[in-house]
């Protein structure tokens, strides 16, 4: 806190008042609730209170199979759940060292950055509506829509996706999906330039955004910041880049990073996101194509649940499928760290495993956590205005925060 | 990609805390020890301001329970040293009476709302915390329910039991 002054007015006409901005308020997005002392318009000192939706993933963790944890990171950041599903299941294939075929790398390569690129449509699309300029937030929801309908294609649901499986994906890609990326990827540049012609050159936003909430890069490291508000202060820390993992290192992109940390830094950073997610789509459909078109999965029939036909007609797959489902399999004794780049900061799982049925401990390293506990004190002396717009550029996903 | 390795990190750890560095293991290549509550702090602090390690950027706090050990409860510490590329597990256990740790927040001011979520389901005792409040479960809340003792459900549930499933 001692990076935080406490706001000090002069004027003793001035009256402090009390404002409990949340925990259901139109412009927090989610349930945040944080309890300002406000002089006026400024914020003097506020006290976040989170944990509203507490769902105890940890604990209800060390009770389920491995298999069974996947819809539970759905439900954390569930704005870009394929990132969580994904880093869940390479932190199981990590424990169990399984290797991946190429192609299916690919797949989750480009599952993944849809992912990012509906959450930083929402963020950055929301961040307009904050500022009060709600057509480009309409421009950009369709794509949203249209990347929901890919996930729809490629496992069935839209929102808490449970895409994929531990060893690859449940079912491969059909051709419907190739046609719907690919129409994405032809369609949503030309909406994106149009969204950053309507805002990053706009006066109103400019005024309304830059200089607002700046951060050093020394204070994100300090509060442990990760994601595109710790490259926003101009730290290139980007897990894809640093610890590749899903084969990024065949990947040719760049990390942008911004100067200042401010508002406007940080939407300039997610935009820059967008464009890179999108050359990292076509490079792994590119690079699929090479590759052979029926792997979908890494071949480890002991945590793979065979396919249903195979399943009532040979006998191994009866018995694996059995065990698979009643947690009958011999796990390694151990613990893993691993961690993703998710839509708002390194998603970390760290996971300890004593051999039995379920996890020992699971503990997830939540990005909106740990970014959201500078918002208060860095919101001291700060108009109210601009705490709604940092929080919106923050990217704080309620499920992710109260986990 | 690192610049450091296990082995290297492992010497300089050793030549400066001695004793004070056990049990090392290496699981999935990150290098994990043990150490003391006394001399966490120091190990961090040292850590973080070694010019050459540069372990500078503090990605987790969270605890551990194991009710069978004679010191049960455990704190674990990750650190990334971003210049090097190098991650380091960091433990340290005690038994249930005495559940003091010095806190980190003198170090990183991100270890302020992971020692209170820490303490919230272990009931670790963060000395020097500023404002240690429980975080995410209700502040009249009795127990520390990450603790292996407090159940998920209905303990007189059965047919979850191992003993089913033959184990």
């Amino acid at each position: 806190m001692q990076n935080f002054p406490a706001f000090t007015d002069n004027d003793l006409q001035s009256e402090v008042s009390t404002l409990n901005l949340g925990p259901t308020h139109p412009a927090t997005h989610g349930v945040f609730q944080n309890v300002l002392q406000i002089d006026g318009e400024r914020i003097v000192s506020g006290v976040s209170t989170i944990g509203y939706i507490h769902r105890a993933f940890e604990k209800i963790a060390e009770h389920r199979p491995f298999y069974q944890i996947t819809p539970l990171t759905d439900r954390l950041n569930y704005c870009s759940s394929p990132i969580n599903n994904m880093g869940w299941h390479m932190t199981v294939e990590k424990l169990l060292k399984i290797e991946l075929p190429k192609r299916v790398d690919y797949l989750r390569v480009i599952v993944m950055e849809l992912a990012r690129i509906a959450d930083h449509i929402i963020c950055n699309s929301i961040l307009g509506v904050d500022t009060g300029a709600l057509s480009g937030f309409v421009y950009m929801m369709e794509y949203r829509e249209a990347i929901y309908e890919i996930y729809e294609e490629v496992c069935g649901s839209r929102l808490t996706t449970n895409i994929g499986r531990i060893g690859g994906f449940e079912r491969n890609f059909n051709d419907i999906a190739f046609a719907k990326i690919r129409k994405f990827l032809n369609e949503f540049p030309k909406q994106l330039k149009e969204f950053e012609t309507l805002f990053s050159r706009n006066r109103i936003f400019i005024d309304r955004t830059k200089g607002v909430a700046e951060v050093s890069a020394e204070k994100a490291l300090d509060y442990s910041w990760t994601g595109p508000i710790l490259r926003a202060t101009g730290v290139d820390y980007d897990v894809r880049a640093m610890n590749p993992y899903s084969s990024y290192q065949d990947f040719d992109f760049e990390v942008p990073v911004g100067t200042t940390g401010d508002v406007y830094d940080r939407y300039l950073v997610r935009n820059e996101e967008m464009w890179q997610s999108m050359r990292i789509i076509e490079q792994a459909l590119a690079k699929i194509e090479k590759e052979d078109p029926s792997v979908f999965h890494a071949d480890v029939p002991e945590f793979y649940l065979p396919p249903k036909e195979e399943v009532y007609n040979n006998m191994e797959a009866l018995i694996y499928h059995f065990k698979i489902v009643m947690g009958e399999i011999e796990t390694p004794v151990g613990e893993v760290y691993h961690s993703v780049e998710g839509a708002n900061g390194e998603l970390g799982f760290y996971l300890v495993n004593d051999g039995g049925r379920t996890p020992y401990r699971l503990h997830f390293r939540r990005p909106s956590f740990i970014n959201y506990s500078m918002y208060a004190p860095m919101s001291r002396g700060m108009l109210l205005s601009d705490a709604i717009i940092n929080m919106s550029s923050l990217n704080i996903i309620a499920g992710e925060l109260d986990a | 990609m690192g610049k450091i390795t296990n082995e290297e990190l492992l010497q300089k750890l050793t030549a400066q805390f001695g004793e004070n560095v056990q049990q090392v293991t290496e699981p999935y290549g990150l290098l994990t020890f043990h150490t003391t509550k006394q001399h966490i702090i120091e190990v961090l602090g040292w850590l973080k301001d070694h010019p050459e390690l540069q372990f500078v950027f503090l990605t987790d706090i969270t605890g551990i329970h194991y009710p069978e050990q004679e010191l049960p409860l455990g704190v674990v510490y990750h650190l990334h040293s971003l210049v090097n590329n190098i991650r380091v597990r960091i433990k340290i256990f005690m038994s249930a009476d005495d559940l003091d740790v010095p806190s980190a927040t003198v170090l990183w001011n991100g270890a302020n709302w992971m020692e209170r979520e820490t303490y919230d389901f272990f009931g670790f005792n963060f000395v020097g915390h500023p404002d240690l409040r429980r975080i995410l479960n209700v502040d009249d809340m009795t127990v520390f329910p990450m603790r292996k003792e407090y159940p998920l459900e209905d303990p007189n549930r059965v047919d979850k039991k191992d003993y089913f499933f033959g184990r």
